[in-house]
């Protein structure tokens, strides 16, 4: 039996999730106002301060900068609580605490405590964008009802990015690995894939190299929502954002099986 | 049907044999000890009964159930006390004992019953609100051996169950175990305390380097391998069998 073999799930993987929400109502009110104030303030310094720079009415960005910056920091934000709680949160739970060790004497498999940390980053982050949601909708940035589509999809994409998020994990001798991922591929790809401006500003070859990062597909989908037009092939980002979360859980599981199960 | 038989359990580790060929089973109601230096193999073995690691060959069965292919099917009615502690310092103490238990399937009502009989066995029984960070190294031992018991095992597995303890922790611990073997639970254990294999274990295996060197009864174990002593010295004890067959170099 490899360690890269399929995956075997249960339902057991609920037991897990719920520890780890049972964990968070403890600490609900602030861990929720922590995570809309970071990118708040970027939301309202650069969508006020540089949209002041730009002309009043973008028709192409959905009204105004804020308008086309609110919907990126969905997006953005939404990548960041789920990489966050599928690193250091979950490396904390491996590593630190043993906490994985200790379920995984009970009759709940690796396979199933991983689909929980997934699942778990992907409803944190899911929180955090909606959040972000909530308070753009309030300020009259989006536009309903079909904004409402767009909560399946930052789920999706705070799935995509908690698998990316625990092969990272898998492989993390100390949480100081971390900074590698965040410098390395969390902030470019946040400035490459059309959240602060449209991807058409950068050169030809970044455009193509765009389409290969996963937060690229997830403003493709999610931003013509918040501005009440369909996404154009909403089926191809979709299927791109499932099958980096298929795939790159698989990975993880098989490092994750190797590191603890060998 | 006994509720662990391993026969010819082999594990290496880039080239070295850490369980060389071990066998041995445990019969319903038995404390069983796997004694050893650091390093002769008695954690591998655990983590292979239990199936958190897949052996090289032999075979492993748990409560009648294959290991490693129905591993989680055989966890259901096995306890497990880690050689670290791996409470969740998150919850209090009642609440590390309802998450634990829910890993099991059982319903919340059931695991709420359950709890005030557990911590009271842990003698805990005014800190079922305690946070765990508060608590002694002996509370949080005792904690994680009711958390054990939280799906009434079958077979109940310690590794090291009283290391890092002071005396008296370790002697509330002991009385524990004792009381559990008089209800009829059975114990796997391992330890490298030989005072705590011969009040608790009624049949040992002293392992080294991946193999069992002797199995058998704490006092036969003395009578077979250390003569009579002379009029005026100490009598033998297990402690005297360990060191004769293991060897007096130092094991880390």
């Amino acid at each position: 039996m490899g360690h890269f073999s399929p995956p075997t799930l249960s339902w057991r993987a609920v037991s897990v999730w719920r520890r780890n929400f049972l964990v968070w109502r403890k600490l609900a009110i602030p861990s929720v106002l922590g995570n809309l104030a970071d990118p708040m303030i970027y939301m309202f310094g650069l969508g006020y301060g540089l949209g002041s720079l730009l002309p009043a009415s973008l028709p192409q960005f959905g009204g105004s900068y804020i308008a086309f910056l609110a919907a990126g920091t969905v997006c953005a934000s939404t990548m960041n609580a789920a990489s966050f709680e599928a690193l250091y949160s979950a490396f904390s739970r491996m590593h630190m605490q043993k906490t994985w060790e200790a379920i995984m004497n009970a009759p709940v498999s690796l396979d199933d405590v991983l689909l929980a940390e997934l699942l778990w980053s992907a409803a944190k982050a899911m929180l955090s964008g909606v959040a972000i949601l909530i308070v753009v909708t309030a300020m009259g940035l989006t536009s309903m009802p079909l904004a409402l589509w767009a909560i399946p999809a930052i789920f999706l994409t705070g799935l995509a990015f908690a698998a990316l998020g625990l092969i990272v994990t898998a492989l993390a001798p100390s949480y100081d690995f971390f900074m590698y991922y965040f410098t390395l591929f969390i902030t470019p790809m946040t400035l490459l894939s059309g959240v602060f401006f449209p991807l058409e500003q950068l050169p030809l070859g970044f455009q193509a190299a765009a389409l290969a990062l996963p937060l690229t597909h997830a403003v493709a989908i999610i931003r013509p929502l918040l501005f009440g037009q369909l996404p154009i092939a909403p089926g191809t980002h979709v299927a791109v954002l499932a099958a980096i979360t298929v795939g790159a859980y698989w990975l993880a599981l098989g490092l994750t099986r190797r590191r603890l199960l060998s | 049907m006994a509720p662990l038989e391993i026969h010819d359990l082999h594990k290496s580790y880039g080239g070295r044999e850490v369980v060389a060929g071990i066998s041995f089973a445990i019969g319903k109601g038995e404390c069983f000890g796997l004694l050893g230096p650091n390093g002769a193999g008695k954690t591998t073995t655990l983590r292979c009964c239990l199936g958190l690691t897949a052996p090289d060959s032999g075979r492993i069965m748990l409560v009648g159930e294959p290991v490693p292919m129905r591993a989680r099917e055989a966890r259901t009615r096995i306890g497990v006390v880690p050689q670290f502690d791996n409470l969740d310092p998150d919850f209090t103490a009642a609440e590390n004992l309802l998450v634990f238990g829910r890993y099991f399937g059982i319903d919340d009502a059931t695991i709420r019953a359950r709890i005030p009989r557990l911590l009271d066995f842990a003698g805990l029984a005014g800190k079922a609100n305690a946070n765990i960070k508060t608590l002694s190294g002996g509370m949080k031992r005792r904690l994680t051996l009711a958390r054990a018991l939280i799906n009434d095992p079958d077979l109940l597995v310690l590794d090291e169950p009283t290391t890092g303890l002071d005396p008296q922790a370790r002697h509330l611990i002991w009385e524990r175990l004792q009381g559990l073997l008089a209800e009829g639970k059975t114990i796997l254990l391992t330890t490298h305390f030989m005072e705590e294999a011969e009040r608790l274990c009624g049949r040992l295996a002293i392992m080294d380097e991946g193999r069992i060197i002797s199995e058998g009864e704490p006092r036969h174990l003395v009578v077979e391998h250390i003569p009579a002593s002379p009029a005026g010295y100490r009598p033998a004890n297990l402690e005297d069998v360990f060191l004769k067959l293991t060897g007096r170099e130092l094991r880390d």
